[in-house]
């Protein structure tokens, strides 16, 4: 998506939009009568704030990496993978199902557990993908009606293949779960767990993938020019799929990440928990690249996470902070418009 | 229960809940058909709720009795305005189409949301006062058998069809329609041609902004009665599912609209039919979604989009 931009406006562009998303936010807090200052401050107080809150936003970010990466991974490739959202659900009923069907020592059943989330996710994006590359479907429509097909098969295995009639699935056993006693004392007791350790392993194989084998350069390549890279001699529907695939399996983990350890249960989602759109926004936002990804990972999480107390210590409405993420999201895509703007910026100081 | 009753209830709920999803499909077919893809209908469908809810709390004891229609204008003028965002991104501004959309549905719920709790102090309105009822249509009522069937309904599910008959004869038979067609399919022609092709683009999005509009208000002053922030839970996808289904056609993405309908209610109330009480109602849920799938996947029939949906017209540009 940026690629006709120099280095410095795709610097720029992410850092506008979030700059100017915060701006609406604040209007709008001073339209409906609150202080932006005090919003702002609660905001952060209550993301970075204490230990407490600080494993909250950790334990938050967790998933917002995965879903970040999930979605850079396929637009690398020239696909757009919408359907996150989805695959995280998958993600998360595989790995809590696989951690409640087994018995197994720790070191066995939780990498078992955490690698059915990412089986499950990556079949999950293997049909938008076969269909993508067979029959030439365009993936943002079948990603999408994916995700609506896993919300409601979820809910069904929920309640009455995991569970007996229950809206919630028993708690995974220890040897499945990634929850850590250590970083819960160390945070005031937090939901924070190792997963994110995970997540920044997850990038780092990203970057490595991407960047530095041939099947990263063959998949960036088919992102670049599908034609150019068919006559190359690859092909090109093997890595549509693949990258699919590995997409998805990206967004599984997130799932697992959540199912083993935010919450060490499934349950009956009335809506999409949101995490795999705010992927969307996060991987855009971070330019694709694996860094970003994981900055605007943590900026996504200390919104989120300072969202749920602004409420308490300044009054405004968390919802304010979905404002302010669309609004990003609004300039991130209009990318145009800013790096036109720069440009104009940059000649008329000349 | 006896056949007669069980086709009266079928009936009656796929009307009921196809209505909001036919207004807000054939909103979907005017901005594709433009070739701007709207992901944003959800959003739409969602500020048309809030606004639609908003008002008839507001203005109920001034208006009376009209106050649900009064409600509907509302929220179309709402959706219209809000969908501009959709079009000055991704029109002007050049923006990814698909993750305008986007940002229209996390801005739609996230502003209405934030204004329900800040007006009245709590994530969820009270109950609308006056709702929309059920209607006998006089003469056509008295006719038996059919008539308690198909004559007892909610004027808007009348209204869904024909305005789904209005949107084909707007875009099949009239200059407007083909101007708009054009513009979808090889805008550098059209606008060889003489055409504004962002003219035509803007309003193709506002008109979907204005019908996706009344599908949400629709769909909050019938289903919900209120509005949350789970009001409009996906209903917006099922319409832009209907769209494709029904082949970017305005009469086809009417019946698609139905037929998805139709699917949701059996979903709810399934259980008292003896054939569906085995199929496991997961499978009815996504009914939509699956067939969506499957006829794009060629498998019923085959669903080709505007030529040139999803890209943004630049001028000058080849």
């Amino acid at each position: 998506m940026f690629n006709q931009f120099s280095r410095w406006q795709k610097i720029m562009i992410p850092v506008i939009s979030v700059v100017l998303g915060l701006l609406v936010g604040a209007i709008v807090m001073l339209v409906s009568g609150y202080n932006p200052i005090e919003g702002y401050a609660a905001l952060l107080s209550g993301s970075l704030g204490e230990g407490f809150y600080i494993g909250e936003t950790i334990r938050q970010i967790t998933p917002y990496i995965f879903a970040g990466l999930a979605v850079a991974f396929a637009f690398r490739t020239g696909l757009f993978n919408i359907g996150v959202e989805g695959q995280l659900l998958v993600g998360w009923v595989a790995s809590v199902w696989v951690g409640l069907a087994f018995d197994l020592p720790k070191i066995i059943h939780l990498p078992m557990a955490i690698l059915a989330g990412a089986l499950a996710g990556a079949l999950w994006a293997f049909v938008p993908g076969l269909l993508k590359a067979k029959l030439r479907v365009h993936e943002v429509i079948v990603t999408i009606m994916m995700n609506y097909i896993a919300l409601h098969l979820c809910n069904y295995l929920v309640r009455y293949v995991i569970s007996d009639g229950q809206n919630t699935t028993d708690r995974v056993p220890e040897s499945a779960s990634l929850k850590s006693p250590f970083f819960e004392t160390l945070t005031e007791f937090s939901t924070m767990h190792y997963g994110i350790f995970l997540a920044l392993a997850a990038a780092i194989i990203y970057f490595v993938v991407l960047e530095k084998t041939t099947t990263g350069f063959e998949l960036r390549s088919v992102g670049f020019n599908q034609h150019a890279s068919e006559y190359a001699g690859m092909n090109v529907n093997r890595n549509i799929i693949l990258s699919m695939v590995i997409s998805g399996a990206f967004a599984g983990l997130g799932g697992a990440m959540e199912g083993l350890g935010t919450f060490g249960y499934g349950f009956i989602h009335g809506a999409f928990s949101g995490v795999g759109f705010d992927g969307i926004a996060v991987a855009l936002l971070g330019g694709n690249v694996a860094l970003g990804v994981i900055l605007a990972a943590a900026l996504f999480g200390i919104l989120k996470q300072g969202a749920l107390i602004m409420p308490l210590e300044s009054g405004v409405p968390t919802e304010l902070v979905e404002i302010v993420i669309a609004i990003i999201i609004f300039f991130v895509a209009s990318s145009y418009i800013i790096a036109y703007l720069l440009q104009r910026l940059k000649k008329g100081a000349k | 229960m006896d056949v007669l009753s069980a086709f009266e209830i079928l009936v009656k709920s796929m009307l009921f809940a196809s209505a909001p999803l036919i207004f807000t499909a054939i909103g979907g077919v005017f901005s594709e058909r433009s070739g701007v893809v709207n992901i944003g209908l959800e959003g739409l469908m969602v500020i048309g709720a809030f606004a639609a809810v908003v008002f008839n709390i507001t203005f109920a004891s001034a208006l009376g009795g009209w106050t649900p229609w009064i409600a509907l204008l509302a929220a179309m003028v709402i959706g219209g305005l809000f969908s501009l965002l959709h079009a000055v991104a991704s029109i002007s501004f050049r923006a990814d189409q698909v993750v305008s959309g986007v940002a229209i549905n996390f801005l739609a719920l996230g502003l209405g949301v934030y204004l329900i709790k800040d007006w009245y102090g709590a994530g969820q309105t009270p109950q609308i006062p006056v709702p929309l009822y059920y209607e006998r249509i006089p003469l056509l009522y008295d006719i038996p058998v059919i008539g308690p069937i198909f004559f007892n309904n909610y004027i808007t599910s009348y209204l869904a069809i024909f305005i789904a008959i209005g949107a084909w004869f707007v875009l099949f038979k009239t200059p407007f329609g083909l101007r708009l067609r054009s513009v979808g399919e090889h805008p550098m022609a059209a606008d060889t041609m003489g055409i504004n092709v962002y003219r035509m683009r803007y309003l193709a999005v506002f008109i979907s902004g204005i019908f996706g509009g009344l599908g949400g208000g629709v769909y909050a002053q019938t289903i919900t009665q209120d509005f949350s922030a789970g009001t409009i839970t996906g209903q917006g996808f099922i319409a832009l599912a209907a769209v494709i289904f029904g082949k970017w056609h305005p009469l086809g993405a009417m019946g698609a609209a139905m037929f998805f309908g139709l699917a949701q209610s059996l979903a709810i109330i399934g259980s008292s039919f003896p054939l569906l009480a085995d199929v496991p109602n997961w499978i009815l849920l996504s009914a939509p979604y699956i067939l969506t799938i499957l006829a794009l996947a060629g498998f019923i029939g085959r669903a080709d989009a505007p030529k040139s949906i999803g890209k943004p017209y630049i001028k000058g540009s080849r």
